[in-house]
């Protein structure tokens, strides 16, 4: 199936294709998570996966970058397909350890919690991956580093444990962390959700400045006035299948399936 | 009895019973000190090795490395320290020595030192094996996750993150090990290795000052532990940086 939103600037000819997933299935034993989902975002796309509770939205992103092994199904990640195998307990998991680690050097992954490494501080955990996995000099990491903290707003807190830091403020060194990578893709999952209400603003405007100037994300959240602001494709997933998709406006504008509309009442 | 006790004492000064130079006894309780430190130090620093590739290999290893490593701690931990130290000199140089042998080489006398180092490491591994499978458990879970997810290979990320990560929950097990090394040397001197006990026995047998130099082993035994304390608090406030300060432990 094809995404790719003609409405998106520069949609003359078509922008490469970033991720594409065909037919994914997981189960984490009897349970069947995903049941043949496809998804595809080319550059520039900003791509929102939203649905309820156990859905799947944040299995099927962690699927992209390998953090969950897909039971089986196809994942390209800028038109290179991640090599799968059969382990010996019959599990699905990456053939090639040095592949999967070079895409997900090019994946800058969000997490709900941040994730920041807790026994460096701020600038230490945005320079950690340039330097040690892209071989980035120390020198240029830094400055790189600086620029991405002040962009977040950050600059002061540099030095600062993330222990020290509010939510807000730990999630937004989390995406600078992840810019620092030059990512090609930007994955997001559910974002705000561990936030306090009142830090959710601060995050979400930074991502919807990364979105604007052009990012391809894939973006899994529950905030649904800010996936239709900043989405360029909407993906609406229920009991692990793509339920209903389309271009923002569309999906919430016009739902075409009862299990949307009442998704969208509900979550209003 | 408390005179006979006390006689050699009143004979000779005590002064000159520890004095540096013999006839004093003093630098062989230092040499003994000496050893015993640098036992300690091998082992742990043998046993700290083995510990964190026990402890990834529990955490992480196939069945059949799971289950060698079970017996091997549990094993070692069942076993009294003494017995094992026995066993392990003993039937352990035995043994290399019946495979020099077999294969047509000389036997050859086991340095002490490397020996004692040797056994103690394999006692302190098993420990620390446990320490370290336990705060490696205690590092939160998605820390791990996202140095996966930023593409760092296995070893990378031990170095860089989950060593490094789960330091401020294994020190407090490690110092407890340390101090348990410092002090386990002195079971080598059941099989005849020159540390801090056993010169202190060949001291007080030779001048039947018995108090006087288990008093002056106790004490340099410690002293070597103030010692280490001051050293493990500063490494347990470098380790926990990342931390905000709990009440109480602030020090």
């Amino acid at each position: 199936m094809s995404l790719a939103s003609a409405a998106h600037p520069g949609a003359g000819q078509m922008a490469a294709e970033a991720i594409h997933v065909e037919n994914l299935h997981k189960k984490f034993g009897e349970l069947h998570v995903l049941k043949g989902v496809s998804l595809s975002a080319r550059d520039g796309d900003v791509v929102a996966i939203i649905g309820g509770s156990g859905s799947g939205k944040s299995t099927l992103l962690r699927c992209i970058n390998c953090l969950e092994n897909p039971t089986s199904g196809i994942i390209r990640v800028n038109a290179e397909e991640i090599r799968l195998k059969a382990d010996s307990h019959g599990n699905t998991v990456p053939a090639d350890r040095r592949q999967i680690e070079r895409i997900r050097s090019k994946l800058g992954m969000v997490f709900q919690n941040f994730n920041l490494w807790s026994h460096m501080t701020l600038i230490e955990n945005v320079i950690e991956v340039p330097i040690h996995v892209l071989g980035v000099s120390r020198a240029e990491a830094i400055a790189t580093a600086e620029a991405l903290l002040a962009r977040v707003g950050l600059a002061e807190k540099r030095d600062v444990y993330p222990a020290f830091l509010s939510g807000g403020q730990q999630q937004r060194g989390a995406i600078a962390r992840a810019l620092a990578i030059q990512p090609r893709v930007m994955l997001f999952d559910e974002p705000t959700s561990a936030l306090d209400p009142e830090l959710v603003g601060e995050v979400l405007k930074v991502i919807a400045d990364l979105a604007r100037e052009g990012r391809t994300m894939v973006l899994v959240t529950h905030e649904m006035k800010f996936a239709r602001e900043v989405a360029t494709h909407v993906v609406f997933l229920r009991n692990g299948i793509v339920e209903e998709e389309g271009p923002p406006d569309q999906l919430f504008g016009a739902p075409k399936t009862e299990a949307l509309r009442q998704f969208i009442r509900t979550v209003g | 009895m408390i005179e006979t006790l006390f006689a050699p004492l009143l004979q000779v000064s005590t002064m000159d019973l520890l004095a540096l130079e013999p006839p004093g006894w003093g630098g062989n309780l230092l040499r003994g000190l000496l050893n015993s430190v640098i036992i300690a130090v091998g082992a742990y620093g043998f046993g700290l090795a083995i510990g964190i590739g026990g402890a990834y290999g529990k955490l992480y290893g196939g069945p059949i490395v799971r289950d060698l490593l079970e017996v091997y701690t549990t094993i070692v931990r069942a076993v009294p320290e003494l017995v094992l130290i026995l066993i392990l000199y003993f039937a352990g140089t035995d043994l290399i020595n019946r495979v020099l042998e077999a294969l047509g080489y000389a036997r050859i006398d086991i340095n002490g030192l490397v020996a004692g180092i040797w056994v103690l490491a394999v006692v302190q591994g098993a420990y620390s094996t446990e320490v370290l499978r336990g705060a490696i458990l205690s590092i939160p879970q998605g820390q791990i996750e996202a140095a996966r997810a930023y593409g760092m290979a296995p070893m990378l990320m031990l170095r860089r993150i989950t060593l490094p990560a789960m330091l401020p929950f294994a020190i407090p097990g490690l110092a407890n090990l340390w101090l348990i090394a410092t002090k386990d040397t002195a079971l080598l001197a059941i099989v005849g290795f020159n540390e801090l006990t056993q010169e202190t026995r060949t001291a007080a047998g030779q001048t039947k000052a018995y108090f006087t130099f288990f008093v002056a082993a106790g004490v340099l035994y410690l002293l070597l532990t103030l010692v280490s304390n001051r050293i493990i608090a500063r490494i347990e406030r470098w380790s926990r940086r990342g931390m905000p300060a709990v009440s109480g432990s602030a020090r």
